[in-house]
């Protein structure tokens, strides 16, 4: 038990960290990997809870996909992020201000919170037993089941994003577009493909 | 290895939103995998499967049913509000048919996304718990997003996109944090259960908070104050027939979801929410009255417009009671048609050297286009609430509910908030009949823009003579929503 603890204090205080040193770090770069780091230590927190498969989809997704995908556009943009934060002081006030506010409502709300004798009742799955059913299986049961509806409408969700971004940036009238022409793949021959060169040592063509 | 044995949902109830679904996907491949230029049949398709969900949607003489785990509902007023929604995006898809040919930007995608955005509507409209909600909402608002910025070579275009989607995720926000907390105080996303929770004992806080968040994540959808920032800027920057479409349906759709979540989940808070709805009722028809006034613009003044008729809309959903519920349906069947020809006119508004938005450029209309600018006045005198207009009974059916419920006050700051929206709606007819006529607008006008505007004008005119089959229909749909 006390191991559990001592665990989940160490990643808890290494998230905090690391997301503090998101926004503190100077360079984009390093914040991306800030985050990184925040995620695989959440996704740790997940595993101390028994959530094995969101801590998973947090490394793949997130780690793999969002993350890596930041990296890649902050080191591809040149942006000028000291000069992005130059104005951060005169929002400071408003901003600790809503902050403060939403800090004090969610204290009342917290402090009225009481489990009602119902509430137990009008759960829509209980959670089974993690020695009987794994994580994966129990969500896989309901998503495809119960919720069949909405992951549905998740799906069309993803379409719509699909087809806005297609419309939003295709051109197909644009000259630098590259098409795959596959007629053109399987048609290319050895002559035009691969070029003879002798190389001298030391020279490089 | 154990196996775990569920039987299939009945698909019956959501037959029109499968139909939309199945629909959008095949004329999107068929765009796709088309040869060039599919645009116009595509269009044609989506208006054809408008018309056969409106078809299965009046074949469906059935009570309440939910279905896909209670998650869904159809009943009469699931389906008066689908039919509304169908009308509102069908005439504006009509609208757009010559538009997007002359504005260059006649792509098959954009019936598609109006398909699917229509679809998101009616998911929303059947919705029968937060997450159902949620989805559809978000299904609604991307594809709308995407629509204000279709005509991405034009600056306002993109603007008006990016301006939505910014408020929305802004406002998806508020709307979540709102359901969490209810889920976290009641345990439960579906309506009844919640509505049970909350009918015995005290109302925790946490709820009160909840649907506070909710109730300002809606109000923004539907462009209420004190979350109307967004409409003018968005209005004004879409192309017009995507103006139409944002001015009509989705707020149907949302107002279909407000009424649907205060009336099933929180009947019992009635005293905590009626509150919120009258003060954001008084806003937004004293906001949408007094900016109106200074507007030159016609598609902000219709922004400024739409914004002051959902608070008119909402004074009878602050009646909290059946008779109000109706008030609000009859008004936004008479406000989505007068709608729907207000924009025909502005679509017609078109020189040699293309789109005006400027209502001084209406000046004589009346001697140029007689036919027109006569429905136009016709419509502009209903808006402002004109005995014996349409116009004029919606705001009497919602009036007298709050009178019944006992707001008075609401009522009188009604009344004299539409006098002062009489001001600039009698503005254009002024500049049509009298002010010294200005370049006449290109003819002919395509048939299918003068046909929704004679429809719109008839029904305007002549709702009075025999009003009594919407009455009913809306009377039955309150009735299915209040047991």
């Amino acid at each position: 038990m006390i191991a559990t603890a001592i665990a989940f204090y160490v990643f808890a205080s290494i998230t905090i960290a690391a997301g503090f040193m998101v926004i503190a770090s100077r360079n984009p770069v390093h914040s991306v990997l800030f985050l990184i780091l925040a995620f695989f230590n959440a996704a740790a927190l997940f595993v101390l809870m028994g959530a094995e498969f969101l801590a998973l989809i947090l490394v793949i997704v997130y780690v793999g996909a969002v993350a890596v995908l930041f990296l890649f556009v902050v080191m591809m943009l040149d942006v000028d992020f000291a000069e992005m934060r130059e104005g951060i002081l005169q929002y400071m006030p408003v901003g600790a201000l809503v902050g403060i506010m939403l800090l004090i409502e969610l204290g009342l709300v917290l402090g009225a919170w009481v489990i009602s004798p119902e509430a137990g009742a009008s759960m829509a799955a209980p959670m089974p037993d993690i020695g009987q059913v794994e994580n994966t299986r129990a969500l896989g049961r309901l998503i495809y089941t119960q919720y069949a509806y909405l992951f549905q409408t998740a799906g069309l969700i993803l379409l719509v994003a699909m087809i806005g971004a297609i419309v939003l940036t295709l051109r197909p009238k644009n000259p630098r577009l590259k098409r795959q022409v596959i007629a053109d793949q399987v048609g290319r021959t050895r002559a035009e493909a691969v070029e003879m060169r002798d190389v001298e040592p030391g020279q490089g063509l | 290895m154990e196996h775990v044995i569920t039987t299939l949902p009945a698909f019956g109830p959501a037959m029109p939103e499968i139909l939309l679904g199945i629909g959008a996907i095949v004329l999107l491949m068929f765009g796709a995998y088309g040869r060039e230029n599919e645009t116009r049949i595509v269009l044609i398709g989506a208006i054809i499967l408008f018309l056969v969900a409106a078809l299965v949607i009046l074949g469906d003489e059935a009570g309440r049913v939910e279905t896909f785990g209670g998650m869904f509902v159809s009943d009469a007023f699931t389906r008066f509000m689908k039919l509304l929604i169908l009308f509102g995006s069908g005439t504006a898809m009509m609208m757009s048919h010559s538009f997007i040919k002359q504005e260059g930007m006649e792509r098959f995608e954009f019936p598609v996304l109006m398909i699917l955005a229509t679809l998101g509507m009616f998911m929303m409209v059947s919705a029968n718990g937060l997450m159902a909600v949620y989805l559809g909402l978000e299904l609604q608002s991307l594809a709308l997003y995407v629509i204000a910025a279709f005509n991405r070579d034009n600056a306002r275009s993109s603007e008006a996109g990016l301006k939505y989607f910014v408020l929305g995720a802004l406002s998806s926000g508020m709307l979540l944090y709102g359901m969490s907390l209810v889920y976290g105080f009641t345990g439960t996303v579906a309506f009844e259960p919640i509505a049970n929770l909350l009918a015995n004992g005290e109302t925790p806080i946490g709820v009160v908070f909840g649907l506070v968040f909710i109730l300002a994540g809606l109000a923004f959808k539907i462009s209420a104050v004190p979350f109307h920032m967004w409409t003018p800027d968005v209005y004004e920057g879409a192309p017009t027939p995507v103006t139409a479409f944002f001015a009509g349906a989705p707020k149907v759709a949302a107002m279909a979801l407000i009424i649907r979540i205060l009336f099933t989940a929180f009947p019992t808070m009635l005293a905590e929410w009626q509150q919120i709805v009258v003060f954001v009722a008084i806003a937004s028809m004293v906001l949408g009255a007094f900016a109106a006034i200074g507007q030159n613009n016609i598609k902000r003044l219709m922004a400024y417009s739409s914004i002051a008729h959902m608070g008119f809309a909402m004074v009878g959903l602050a009646a909290g009671t059946e008779t109000g519920v109706r008030g609000v349906l009859i008004y936004l069947v008479i406000y989505v048609v007068m709608n729907a020809g207000v924009f025909c006119c502005i679509l017609l508004m078109r020189r040699k050297e293309g789109m005006v938005e400027s209502i001084d450029d209406l000046a004589g209309l009346s001697r140029n286009q007689p036919m027109i600018a006569f429905a136009l006045a016709m419509l502009m005198f209903s808006l402002a609430g004109v005995p014996p207009l349409a116009g004029f009974f919606g705001k009497f059916y919602v009036f007298m509910a709050a009178v019944q419920a006992g707001l008075w006050p609401l009522a009188i700051i009604g009344v004299l908030s539409s006098v002062v929206g009489a001001f600039y709606y009698l503005r254009i007819v002024k500049i049509m009949y009298f002010d010294e006529p200005a370049e006449a607008f290109v003819k002919p006008v395509p048939g299918e823009i003068n046909a929704i505007l004679t429809v719109s004008g008839i029904f305007t005119m002549f709702f009075f003579i025999y009003p009594a089959p919407l009455l009913v229909a809306a009377q039955y749909a309150a009735a299915a929503l209040t047991p």
